[in-house]
This record gives structure tokens, C-alpha cells and sequence, in this order.
């Protein structure tokens, strides 16, 4: 959906940017506001998430992907309260006082994780009352919350977990600004509320972005920047900002609290992680040689189509690259996007995140990490099936902060797991059960294990399985 | 810059210049006909001018054939996308290579698509070798509800890619045609009558028309739709829309619709089958994108096919420029979905005919396309597996029996940096 905005938009003459094009968040203080902060001071916006009631479950007989690139055949796995308690093969021990699923000829995975997002911010139905992705006022706003803009009666959090198996994901401002704000970790549970959705201590994101989509909106009203040289001076600029203000918050006379100055600092502290939208192998070079001039880490590049062009330079820089399976040719510098992207990077040893951008695709990132997979292994290129499975789950959970929790079938984790009718990585298998925290919060066999959002109660269709 | 022109065409003809049909016989593999039939083991498929001459277990191979075993494979007939704007569009976003709408011009319906599809875009390349064949290609709308003459086009690597032009005429309804006639679905319904109308005045009398909804033009291109020689193709997707949409033939009886998109022609699937209206539908669309469909399920093209519509696979609006090979992962979640409870999918052999014969049979050239029956124009695919399945790769393309060059940019890329680094020289030397 956001694609074909970006395209209405560009051919329009207009400036909103959709998905296509993003931007991260860091946050100062506050970031202790769901998780763990150098800062002291006191959380704001806090998670109220708690985990819903589960059940001791084992399955038994499975296939498991543990998401750290290990396959178990005819494995168990037990979660209890919650957790994670075991992981292994046919002789784990299995517990009496539990729920026994025989999962034979059935696959566990970790909950998959999108870590590019903009369900809530961008929510169906696509009205302009609902555009809430991209403060489009100005190129600099790190001042703004993703989580301020996040409706969690957006439909697609159920789509997301019914036909996805996502479990956590990361939303995003847009990418019409080199500084799009904050953004947010979610675990996908609905709520009244995104506090209740917020997960428990993760840090937050800063969404940035290069390229076509802030000259574009900026350059067609006259306003700087209007070409990459000028998006990487008004970046540079407002660092060195951020750096001033860092050094007089140390000071004897503090200066007066500015929000997007925090979430700067929170960046350059190395509490707030950078997720920065870039496309072309030439440009993400720039934002590397940038963020070494001040001092931060880009922890990712999102949709960077052109990752492959310098796999070796990522491998070496320890960057994740955030793409999408085969996207391509939508707009100039995607020109170049080529379906091997991911298997190239895999190749060089670089990090790889599959992320959607999209509330279709987010329903199948296990499929695109599938056709990721088969494009690499065709061009000769060795990656195991559990290695793709860890392209959706233990790395973008890396990449958003939170490996310690989730992410992985590791004991003591969080029980965000899904069971699935056959292979994930093939076209006809789909997500059988999905538990969070060990909550069963889908069951592809019981309509009453299947969410409605407010917004489709009572609508046509709403008794659909959707 | 004409010279120069002039140069680089004549030297991609030369590039791609296709070897002459010849008779060719695949033997061994898994044959799909693709009319929905059963797979067949160990079958033979035999090319000659251009055309399928025999699908089946008992085939002579002719003598002079070039053989090609493909045991272990499977031999399917090319894919046939149900809509789409392949071969308008090479960057989506760069306006000058952009010709699905033509917001500024002062045409509509009369505007044609056959002189904008261009055999040479990348994404023509790019989805032929992933074992897309054909397509139905159409306008966007621009200025008007009608967006101009679609054509039935082939992926082939020669100049000419129309196998059929003007196929259709395209019409938005539902929001979009809410948008282009004025703001209400109430303009939409007046302005299309009344164009029809003033068609028809045209019809009577040509040098005298003169009318302040249209040019001669459009007039007239309209003239074969009322007579039902031309197809009209409506996107339309609410329930409430679609049944007003079947209602425009109790005012234009010869009117030959078919229906794109219908997000919600699962509700009123039943209405649909007794209009013997075909759609080409969106295969996965799920979420209530706009208002039109809050009844958008992944079950709809189940549920139609379960109440008597002819339904295909044609993806509006989703990335329908660049992403044919989309077809067979959609076509493949459909037989997945048969294994939801409450959800209604395909099975695996209509899941393949509704990217194949039946977007064929749906724009009235089922006996020429879209199938391995005998006498259907050579297109023909050779894949490492089962084409739904998301590891599969494609192996040979044949079009009006023609082996085709799998080769594109993106192939190209690739192998440019299968090592990222540059060697003895820049990387701009390897090619």
C-alpha cells in the first residue's frame, strides 16, 4: 500500500512518502521509558504490556528452527509461564503436567520478527485521515515519536499474526525526512492502548533516511534539501548541533530540554539505534564515513537494494542490511535491486534482516525469505534453511535490541513461538498456532483464537476468516 | 540522438534476434495442460510453427524434432499474468518512463496502449525469465473514468509484442471512478451513460459531433464496447458497486464486462455467476485498503470459483508493472489456504489455471492461449519443480515456440558482483 502511495505521490508532483522510504528514532532519557537506559531519569510513555495466561505446552515430533541457524529434526520444544524452558531433540524430556501437541511433520520457528513497519502509522483503511507516518513539516524531526502517530485498531496487527506468525515488529516513521523520529517495538498483542503493545525493554530506534524521498519532498517546495548534497549537509549540520547540546548537558549550565536534541543524544550515547534508509551502495558508503565523523553506529540500512554492490564493506562495518526478497525498479534508485541481494550479503558474512514495509508482505515474510533463499542457492550460492529462517527472527531481533529476549528457541527467552501446517519456507504452509509469551493468541483451528480490531466489528465480512 | 537511436535498436534486434520456430519435443517431464486438468507423468510435449501440437502420455515425437529431455521437470504452458502494466513502465517513479496514465491529455477512451508497450523495458526481461508469457496489459486512468484500449501482449524478446490490440476498453468504478467523474458514484453512473450516449450520437452522424464530455475520438473508440465487440474492463470492488455495475447492461445490453479486482465479489458471488460476468481477481488481498473493501478476504477467489464464476488471477495495483513472477507465489497461497478451516482456496490444478487458461479463456482467447491443448501458440515453460513452489527455478521459455533469451539486467548485476570487490580492474569492466 505504501508502494503504490510513494508511486501516486511521486507521479502527483506531491511529497508524502509512503513506506518505501523511512526513518528511525532515538530517544535520550526516555528511552528508559519500556527498557533498559544509561539515563536515570524516569520512563515515560512506559510499556503496560503484561503477557496474557498460558498453559505448560509441549510439541513434540517437530521440525525446529531455532532461529540462530540450527535445525532440530524430530525435536521438542516446552514453554511454561511464559518462557522457554527447553529445546531439543526427541529425547528431551518431556513434563507430565503439560498440553502435549504432536507436531510431527509440522515446523516450529521463533515468532518472526518485521523490523520495518508501519502498521498503526500508516493504517488500513488507507484514508488521509490515517496518514500518520511521516511529519512531512520539515527534514529534521527527531522530536517525533512513532508511537505517538501507532492505531492499534489497525487490521493489519491480525493479518500480521494470523497468516504471518509475527510476533514482534519494529514501526517506523516514514522516510520523507533525514530525521523521521523515534521508533517503536511492539509486541503484536492487541490493546486498547500502544503502551499495552510496547515491548517491555526494548530501546528505541531513530529512523533516518538518504536519497530520492527528502529531496523530493523538500526540493518540490523550494526548500533545502533538494539534492543528496544538500541532505547530507543539513544531516551533518544537525549533528554537530547534537553534539553541542550533548557537551553543555554535561555542563554546569544545562541548556533547555529539546526533544529532538534528546533523541540525538540518546543516538550518539549508543542507547537509541540507528535504522537509516538508503538505497544505493555509493550513498550508504556516505552515511558510514558520516556516522564515523560523529561517533555513532548505524546498526541498520533498510531497504538498501544495492547492499550487494559492497557486501564486503558491510561485513566489515558490522551493519545489518534490511531488505526486501525481490522489490525492484519502482523508483530510480531501486533501479539496481537484484533478487540476490540477500544471498550475496550471506555470502560475505554480512548481516541479514528480510523486512516487509508492507501490510501484505509482512503476512508472508517467510515466504520472501524463502524466495531469497532459492534465487542465492540457484546462483550456487550454500545457505541452510535455518540460516533464512534467521534472516526474520534472531536478526532483526538483534538489530532492534532485543536478542536477550526474544528472537531465538533459547531457554529463558520469551515464548514467542509459531507452529506450522508444513515447511515455512514453502508456498503452502501456513502458521498453525502462534503463542506469545506463551499465550496462544492464534489457532488456525478455533475462530475464537483469531483477533477483530474495533474497526471490523460489526463490518461486512467480519465473521470472515480473514 | 536519432542516429544514435537508431544505432542502439538495430543492435539490440541483432542481439535478440530470436532463432526461427522450430519442432521441438519435450519429453519426460510432468506435463501441467493448465485447463485445470491433473499433472501427467512422464509426458511429451511437441512445438512445431509455432504452436502446440500434442500434450500427453502418447505423443509420436516426429523425427526432425530437437528433443529436450526433461525428466525430473516439469513442462507447463507459459504464464499468463490477468492484468497488468507490464512493458509501460521502466522506473515506476520517473514520469518519462511512465505510460500507464496520461493525466494531461485531452483523450480518454480512445487513447490505446499497443503504441506505449515497449518489448524492450527490463521488466518485460526480467518476469519472462521467471515464466510469464503473456499478459493483459492496461491503461491507468487519467483525466476520465476510462482509461483507454488494454492489448493482450506477449514477453517474447522480438520488437513486436501485441498479440492483440485493443483486447478491451478499461474503466475505473467503485472510489477511483468516484474521483475521476467528479466526486460521487453518482457522476460516475451519469457520465458513463451519458458518454455511451453521446457515442452513440456520434455513430449517427460523425462530422457533425460535437459534445462537451469527450472528442470524436473517444466516441468512437467507445462504439465497440456498447456493441459488445470490444470487452469492457471495470475495476470495480465493493459488493454494492459490483451488482450496479452488472445493472449497466439492463441500459447497455450487448455490453461485454469483465471485472477486475472485486475485493468483495465473494458477497455477491452468486449475482456474479448469473450475469455470466468473468473476474480477474486479486489473488491475496486481505486488509480493507479503502472503504470499498472492508469485506476483502484472501477467500474470495475460492468462494466465487465455488459459486459459478469464471474466475483468473489479475493483480491491479500491485505491482502490476514489475512483479508478474508474483503469479505463481499467489496462485500457490491459494492452494495453501485450502487447509485453513473456514477458508476457501483452490486446488493445486484451478490454482495453476487461473494463471494460465483462464485469464485466456476470460479475454476470449482461451483457444489460442493460457493451455498445452493442441493447436494453442507455443508457449511453453520448463521448470526445475513445481511452478507454485517458491524454490523452483525456470529453466527454458519458449514463446509461439520460440526459445527465448533468459538473460536481464538483473542477471547481469548479479554476476558482476558474485565477488564485490573489485579485481584487476573496476568493476565497470566486467561484463
Amino acid at each position: 500500500m505504501k508502494w503504490k502511495d510513494l508511486l501516486a505521490v511521486a507521479a502527483a508532483g506531491a511529497l508524502v512518502t509512503g513506506c518505501a522510504a523511512t526513518a528511525a528514532e532515538t530517544e535520550t532519557a526516555s528511552a528508559s521509558a519500556s527498557g533498559p537506559s544509561k539515563s536515570s531519569a524516569k520512563a515515560v510513555f512506559p510499556s503496560t504490556y503484561k503477557r496474557y495466561p498460558s498453559d505448560n505446552v509441549v510439541i513434540t515430533g517437530a521440525t525446529i528452527f531455532d532461529g540462530e541457524g540450527q535445525q532440530i529434526d524430530n525435536g521438542v520444544i516446552f514453554m511454561s509461564a511464559g518462557e522457554i524452558v527447553s529445546v531439543g531433540g526427541p529425547d528431551t524430556a518431556i513434563p507430565t503436567d503439560s498440553t502435549i501437541i504432536d507436531g510431527t511433520g509440522k515446523y516450529v520457528t521463533p515468532g518472526i520478527i518485521d523490523i520495518h513497519s508501519h502498521l498503526g502509522d500508516y493504517p488500513t483503511p488507507s484514508v488521509p485521515a490515517h496518514s500518520d507516518g511521516n511529519e512531512a513539516t520539515s527534514p529534521v524531526t527527531p522530536e517525533v515519536w512513532a508511537e505517538h502517530s501507532v492505531w492499534p485498531q489497525d487490521p493489519g496487527f491480525s493479518r500480521a499474526l494470523a497468516n504471518g506468525g509475527i510476533t514482534s515488529l519494529q514501526i517506523l516513521p516514514g522516510s520523507a525526512n533525514l530525521f523521521g523520529g523515534r521508533a517503536v517495538t511492539l509486541k503484536n498483542v492487541p490493546a486498547r492502548t500502544v503502551q499495552a503493545m510496547k515491548f517491555p525493554g526494548a530501546p528505541y530506534g531513530m529512523k533516518m533516511a538518504c536519497g530520492e524521498n527528502p529531496k523530493r519532498v523538500y526540493g518540490n517546495r523550494n526548500r533545502k534539501p533538494a539534492t543528496r548534497m544538500g541532505s547530507l549537509s543539513l544531516t551533518r549540520q544537525t549533528w554537530i548541533n547534537a553534539q553541542d547540546y550533548r557537551k553543555k548537558s554535561k555542563g554546569t549550565k544545562p541548556p533547555k530540554r529539546d526533544l529532538a536534541m534528546e533523541t540525538l543524544v540518546g543516538v550518539l550515547d549508543g542507547d537509541i539505534l540507528v535504522h537509516n534508509h538508503c538505497y544505493r551502495a555509493d550513498e550508504l558508503n556516505q552515511i558510514i564515513d558520516m556516522s564515523k565523523e560523529f561517533g555513532y553506529k548505524v546498526t541498520a540500512f533498510h531497504h538498501a537494494v544495492e547492499s550487494y554492490k559492497i557486501a564486503d564493506i558491510l561485513a566489515k562495518e558490522d551493519i545489518c542490511s534490511a531488505i526486501w526478497a525481490d522489490w525492484w525498479g519502482f523508483k530510480m534508485e531501486a533501479y539496481d535491486a537484484i533478487p540476490e541481494n540477500a544471498a550475496l550479503l550471506q555470502q560475505a558474512g554480512a548481516c541479514v534482516v528480510i523486512h516487509s514495509d508492507d501490510e501484505n508482505q509482512i503476512q508472508r515474510l517467510n515466504q520472501e525469505a524463502s524466495k531469497a533463499l532459492a534465487d542465492g542457492r540457484a546462483m550456487g550460492i550454500e545457505i541452510s534453511d535455518a540460516t533464512a529462517i534467521q534472516w526474520i527472527t534472531y536478526n532483526p531481533a538483534k538489530a532492534m535490541g532485543i536478542s536477550d529476549q526474544t528472537g531465538s528457541l533459547k531457554s529463558g527467552k520469551m515464548a514467542d513461538v509459531v507452529l506450522w501446517n508444513g515447511n515455512p519456507l514453502s508456498v503452502y504452509a501456513r502458521p498453525e498456532k502462534v503463542w506469545i509469551d506463551g499465550a496462544m493468541l492464534y489457532d488456525a483451528n478455533d475462530p475464537g483464537r483469531r483477533p477483530v480490531s474495533d474497526f471490523e466489528l460489526g463490518q461486512p465480512g467480519e465473521g470472515d476468516v480473514k | 540522438m536519432k542516429h544514435f537511436a537508431k544505432i542502439l535498436v538495430s543492435s539490440l534486434a541483432l542481439m535478440a534476434a530470436p532463432a526461427a520456430a522450430e519442432t521441438i519435443a519435450i519429453t519426460g517431464g510432468k506435463v501441467v495442460v493448465g485447463d485445470g486438468s491433473a499433472p501427467m507423468d512422464n509426458a511429451t510435449v511437441v512445438i512445431r510453427n509455432g504452436r502446440v501440437v500434442a500434450a500427453g502420455g502418447n505423443v509420436t515425437v516426429p523425427a526432425n524434432a530437437r528433443r529436450i529431455d526433461a525428466s525430473g521437470k516439469w513442462v507447463t504452458p507459459g504464464i499468463f499474468a490477468g492484468f497488468s502494466r507490464i512493458g509501460l513502465v521502466e522506473v515506476g517513479a520517473v514520469r518519462s518512463t511512465n505510460d500507464t496514465r496520461a493525466a494531461d491529455s485531452v483523450f480518454s477512451a480512445a487513447l490505446d496502449v499497443q503504441y506505449a508497450v515497449n518489448p524492450f523495458a527490463a521488466p518485460v526481461a526480467v518476469n519472462r525469465a521467471a515464466g510469464v508469457t503473456r499478459a493483459v496489459v492496461s491503461p491507468s486512468t487519467g483525466n476520465s473514468m476510462f482509461g483507454g484500449y488494454g492489448a493482450i501482449v506477449d514477453l517474447g524478446q522480438d520488437s513486436d509484442p501485441i498479440t492483440k490490440a485493443r483486447a478491451f476498453q478499461f474503466v475505473e468504478f467503485g472510489e477511483t471512478g468516484h474521483s475521476r467523474a467528479g466526486g460521487s458514484r453518482a457522476a460516475a453512473h451519469i457520465l458513463f451513460r451519458a458518454m455511451l450516449e453521446e457515442a452513440r450520437t456520434y455513430s449517427r452522424s460523425p462530422s457533425l459531433f460535437d459534445s462537451d464530455l469527450m472528442k470524436a475520438s473517444d466516441a468512437k473508440a467507445l462504439l465497440p464496447v456498447i456493441n459488445g465487440s470490444t470487452r469492457l474492463m471495470v475495476h470495480v470492488n465493493s459488493a454494492n458497486d459490483i451488482l450496479k455495475v452488472l445493472d449497466l447492461r439492463k441500459d447497455f445490453p450487448s455490453l461485454k464486462l469483465v471485472l477486475v479486482g472485486a475485493h468483495e465479489g465473494w458477497r455477491v458471488a452468486n449475482a456474479i455467476a448469473a450475469a455470466k460476468v468473468p473476474v480477474l481477481a486479486s489473488a491475496l488481498t486481505d486488509l480493507p485498503e479503502g472503504f470499498e473493501e472492508l469485506a476483502a478476504t484472501q477467500s474470495n477467489i475460492g468462494r466465487m470459483k465455488q459459486a459459478g464464476v469464471q474466475v483468473g488471477i489479475g493483480m491491479i495495483n500491485d505491482r502490476d508493472a514489475h512483479q508478474l513472477r508474483y503469479s505463481m507465489q499467489y496462485a500457490g497461497n491459494l492452494v495453501a489456504l485450502n487447509r485453513i478451516p473456514r477458508a476457501a482456496g483452490l486446488s493445486w490444478d484451478e490454482a495453476f489455471a487461473a494463471i494460465s487458461s483462464k485469464p485466456a479463456e476470460i479475454m476470449g482467447m482461451g483457444a489460442k492461449l493460457g493451455s498445452l491443448k493442441a493447436g494453442r501458440q507455443g508457449d511453453v515453460v520448463i521448470w526445475t519443480g513445481d511452478p507454485l513452489e517458491l524454490s523452483t527455478q525456470v529453466e527454458t521459455v519458449f514463446i509461439d515456440g520460440v526459445e527465448q533469451s533468459l538473460s536481464n539486467r538483473q542477471e547481469r548485476l548479479r554476476e558482476r558482483y558474485r565477488n564485490p570487490a573489485p579485481g584487476a580492474l573496476p568493476k565497470a569492466y566486467d561484463r
